[in-house]
């Protein structure tokens, strides 16, 4: 079984050569911590930052200078700076390659929901709805069973959705999968799962074909 | 030079009146207009309706408006890390409009570019796009967003000259720049306020004429609400 950074491993392997990204909080922001060095990448963040670089080193923070977690950052050489409105014209207009986010839950449909909990959570959607609606290339990472061992791998989603027919492509604890017109088709298995165990927690149609590979990480 | 220099906050807001609807500019603590906001809970105005893609926190920003219970109605995109704003949401003292924050953008932008509305494809399918009129292009679905109707906007820049001419710094640019000229009047503030012809007109963000009102902030906090750091070790 993979924690949150061999998530982050495993999706660092999706992410190519010339690659505008962005990546949304949580897991999506380790993402950063494995890309391989010898590749061109720019990670895009929608408050308004292409050129995103490590966190700034003690002493050096700028509160001018932060990501959409708000958390303070640095940029890298190329960078630059925009509006908000700009930004999402990176987002709506297809300019960003891979938009990497969490979700609370994934319909085998492509529906996903990660911003509302009716009557417990409602932080809002910020960009998610935006991106969603529009990026062609949308890896989600997260917990394939939530606290309470529940699939997050669902036939339909029951909270509120984000967005729908969107997700193409899941990479959870427990293995590699992609959504495919009958639902989730199983690609990898986390180290040490088998078929068996993804089978008993994945509540949506899950789709297994032939040999399925261990995750190289 | 059409001059736009008020004295400073209070001779900016005047014309604020209960009930008005109001645009803030800002990402989380980041770049918010923080003496306009002094300034409005001075007045004590009430009743408002505030534009502004998130809340600000318990003791600071917009959550300064709220512990005075002078926000009516929020139409933001993200509200977290803020307790009094979830109290009186969930209460319902407080309406809340959730906006997908590109939406919330466009929404701004429209206002300033003289567009009643536009599509966009974000919250098609979900409880964003209920009521909403919805078009079909390319084979794809698209929800019709209207633009804000606001009576003042409140934004903060780093440097601006007499002529209301503005440069933004770093990512505290974000909602500012769209807002310019999105309602009835403009009001920035900025770190620095100089006179007519300091600044290269190559590098104006936002020209004055989006603007009405300019003064410099007294002194800005800049509050820094996740402060991440790594060590000299970490990057070895």
């Amino acid at each position: 079984m993979l924690d949150k950074n061999g998530i982050a491993k495993r999706i660092a392997k999706e992410v190519r050569d010339g690659y505008y990204v962005n990546l949304g909080i949580g897991i999506p922001t380790l993402v950063a911590n494995f890309v391989r060095s010898d590749i061109h990448v720019e990670f895009q963040s929608e408050n308004g930052v292409l050129g995103m670089g490590p966190f700034p080193f003690e002493g050096e923070e700028d509160a001018d200078i932060i990501n959409a977690g708000k958390q303070t950052i640095t940029t890298l050489p190329g960078a630059s700076f925009f509006d908000s409105a700009l930004s999402f014209s990176m987002i709506r207009g297809k300019h960003v390659d891979l938009t990497i986010l969490g979700a609370m839950e994934v319909a085998e449909n492509g529906d996903i929901a990660n911003w509302k909990i009716p009557g417990k959570m409602v932080k809002g959607m910020g960009g998610a709805m935006d991106l969603v609606a529009s990026a062609e290339n949308i890896i989600v990472a997260m917990m394939h069973t939530n606290k309470a061992g529940e699939s997050k791998l669902l036939k339909r989603c029951t909270l509120p959705l984000t967005g729908v027919g969107c997700v193409k492509k899941i990479v959870t604890n427990l293995a590699v999968l992609e959504i495919v017109p009958k639902g989730f088709k199983l690609m990898e298995r986390a180290p040490g799962i088998s078929v068996e165990d993804i089978v008993k927690a994945t509540e949506g149609n899950l789709i297994v074909e032939g040999e399925i590979p261990e995750m190289i990480l | 030079m059409i001059p736009k220099t008020v004295k400073g906050p209070k001779e900016a807001l005047e014309g604020v009146k209960d009930g008005m609807t109001l645009m803030l500019g800002g990402f989380g603590l980041c770049g918010i207009p923080e003496n306009a906001i002094a300034e409005l809970v001075r007045r004590g105005v009430k009743d408002l309706t505030c534009i502004s893609n998130n809340a600000g926190v318990d003791d600071f920003g917009l959550g300064l408006l709220l512990q005075k219970h002078q926000i009516r109605k929020m139409i933001s995109s993200y509200v977290g890390e803020n307790d009094e704003f979830e109290r009186q949401m969930l209460s319902g003292e407080l309406e809340v409009e959730l906006t997908p924050q590109g939406t919330l953008a466009e929404k701004c932008r429209a206002a300033q570019a003289g567009f009643p509305a536009f599509y966009t494809p974000a919250g098609y399918g979900t409880e964003v796009a209920e009521g909403k009129e919805t078009r079909e292009f390319n084979g794809k679905m698209y929800v019709l967003e209207y633009a804000y109707k606001a009576d003042f906007s409140f934004v903060k820049a780093w440097k601006g000259d007499e002529a209301g001419n503005l440069i933004f710094k770093g990512t505290a640019r974000n909602f500012n720049p769209c807002m310019c000229g999105a309602a009835g009047i403009t009001v920035a503030e900025v770190e620095e306020l100089l006179p007519a012809g300091s600044l290269d007109p190559n590098e104006i963000h936002i020209p004055g004429i989006f603007v009405q009102r300019i003064f410099q902030g007294e002194k800005y906090e800049k509050r820094i609400e996740q402060r991440t750091v790594r060590t000299r070790e970490d990057a070895r």
